[in-house]
């Protein structure tokens, strides 16, 4: 199968892979998938006044995959929490042009980022012992 | 060294240069019909065909007689499996093959099932391996045939075809073997083995593709099949049709090549994908090797990748030419049949690629790829959480994952 350029330029140069500390009270973590259906994403943001200031990924994945949250994590920079919400699958199918077997990739890597979302929502809501702006159940 | 390399010799081969020669005649001057018995143009044909008959036969220590052209593997599996049971239905309507059969067998077994064929698919050992006692534990006074390949396609596990054969034997039951991958690369010999019918191929042993045959034992006992095609009553009533001259001149140059040269060719397989897999397991933790560890065609490898995904490395070497047991394109998803009936675990089978090589890779060649695949799975590992996590001490099969 031929892979957009794209596709092909994220996977060999990834953007933003590594990993935040888990328990830091500004990071939000996402981890979806499961290895048995051959891929898994863990998408983290950096959270500071309610904007992302940074993002890092980790996939085990098809190139798609690697690419879908790559991707993820570029366009996560710099967005409001609330901004970051309105990223779709679609966004991410028609930006790396993937193929229809592709698909669910870019829908694994929407299911990322608002878990991610929830994760920092969640523990955001635990510290000012009020219940988060909950957009969103992880 | 010219890129890409190839490495995918279980898919196909390319033609042999002496083939292509031997096959180039029978396409312009003696174009004939075979079955023309009126003038020179059809003896010609005839005769071609008839020394690559006797070429193939040879190969595997049979009759010329006993060797029925079709179009490939595939065919030949069809017109085994539903030409046996067409023909000895009286006799009986149980038939036994197994899970990591090719698909040409399984889906032509799954096709009979549908029309009130009784099949027993024979589960294999962890290294894929058919157990003789499971066939004979499975046959009943209705099973009219067993069906077991030779070796396999993904793994390269080699059977215990004589023992299955003997079995077979005992019993009174006719053997099928699909032995497309066995044929030109190891020894076959159909009556030590005891197999009265076979498929191969020539496309698999450095000849054209769109041949293969189907050998129909004639004695002891005498097989007879039901055609699945009518017309001309080609290939003793078997498999009607023109035959197809030039590619069965260039399948049976093909298999007198093998049969001279395989001696010395499995040993330089052999040693090649020793250093392949010497290579590749002395360059990177947790790798694993799928199938059996010296039961093995002496040209495969076939090797899980831990915490990486198959299409994603076979993306990140694609100047070579490989296979994944990953299904990551398929609409099911699913990885490798034969992986997981091996008991082979769906994560490892996502993390598998099958290496195969053949006669015109060099040692360079496979310096080269181990070279490519230890840097392309430390960059996959990189990026990967699961490699991650099991290098934080992370049980994966403990933690919850978020199946979607």
């Amino acid at each position: 199968m031929a892979y957009s350029e794209k596709v092909i330029d994220h996977y060999n140069n990834p953007r933003n892979v590594g990993s935040f500390q888990k328990d830091a009270g500004d990071v939000g973590t996402g981890v979806v998938g499961a290895p048995e259906c051959g891929d898994v994403m863990k998408l983290q943001i950096k959270v500071e006044n309610d904007t992302i200031v940074d993002a890092k990924f980790k996939t085990f994945g098809c190139g798609s995959a690697i690419a879908s949250s790559s991707l993820a994590t570029e366009w996560l920079k710099g967005k409001s929490l609330e901004d970051a919400q309105k990223i779709k699958n679609t966004d991410i199918v028609h930006e790396l042009n993937l193929p229809p077997v592709k698909i669910h990739c870019s829908v694994l890597a929407e299911d990322a980022i608002k878990a991610a979302l929830g994760d920092y929502q969640k523990k955001a809501g635990e510290k000012k012992v009020k219940p988060a702006a909950a957009t969103t159940s992880s | 060294m010219k890129l890409p390399i190839y490495l995918d010799s279980h898919s196909t081969t390319p033609c042999d240069p002496r083939v292509v020669e031997t096959m180039l005649p029978y396409f312009t001057e003696k174009f004939g019909n075979a079955a023309s018995r009126n003038h020179s143009f059809g003896w010609e044909a005839e005769e071609g065909v008839e020394v690559a008959r006797k070429q193939i036969a040879h190969l595997i220590h049979a009759d010329p007689k006993e060797i029925i052209f079709t179009s490939g593997a595939t065919e030949s599996d069809n017109l085994a499996l539903q030409g046996v049971v067409e023909m000895y239905r009286e006799k009986g309507n149980h038939i036994i093959t197994s899970s990591t059969e090719h698909r040409a067998v399984i889906d032509t077994a799954k096709y009979l099932e549908k029309k009130g064929v009784k099949v027993t698919f024979l589960p294999v050992d962890k290294t894929g391996m058919v157990s003789p006692d499971d066939v004979r534990n499975a046959i009943t006074d209705k099973t009219i045939l067993i069906s077991i390949m030779m070796a396999n396609n993904e793994i390269g596990t080699i059977n215990p075809v004589a023992a299955i054969g003997k079995v077979a034997k005992e019993k009174s039951v006719l053997f099928h073997c699909d032995a497309t991958q066995g044929v030109g690369k190891i020894p076959v010999n159909v009556q030590e083995m005891g197999i009265d019918l076979m498929s191969f191929t020539a496309h698999k042993i450095y000849g054209p593709k769109g041949v293969g045959a189907l050998y129909v034992r004639r004695k002891a006992p005498r097989v007879r099949l039901e055609a699945m095609m009518y017309g001309g009553g080609h290939e003793r009533g078997m498999r009607s049709g023109t035959l197809a001259v030039p590619l069965i001149v260039g399948f049976g140059k093909a298999c007198e090549l093998c049969e001279q040269e395989m001696a010395t060719e499995s040993i330089r397989m052999a040693k090649m994908r020793d250093r392949l897999q010497e290579g590749i397991m002395k360059g990177m933790d947790e790798v694993y090797l799928n199938g059996h560890p010296t039961e093995r065609l002496p040209h495969n490898l076939n090797i899980s990748f831990a915490y990486v995904e198959g299409e994603a490395l076979l993306m990140g070497v694609k100047e070579i030419a490989l296979s994944s047991g990953s299904a990551c394109t398929s609409a099911t998803l699913e990885p490798s049949y034969v992986l997981r009936a091996l008991g082979v675990g769906s994560d490892l089978a996502h993390s598998s690629i099958r290496f195969g090589l053949g006669r015109f890779n060099t040692d360079e060649e496979v310096e080269y790829t181990i070279d490519r695949m230890i840097k392309a799975v430390n960059h996959l590992r990189e990026m990967s959480p699961l490699y991650e996590m099991a290098k934080e001490g992370v049980d994966l099969k403990s933690v919850q994952w978020a199946a979607h």
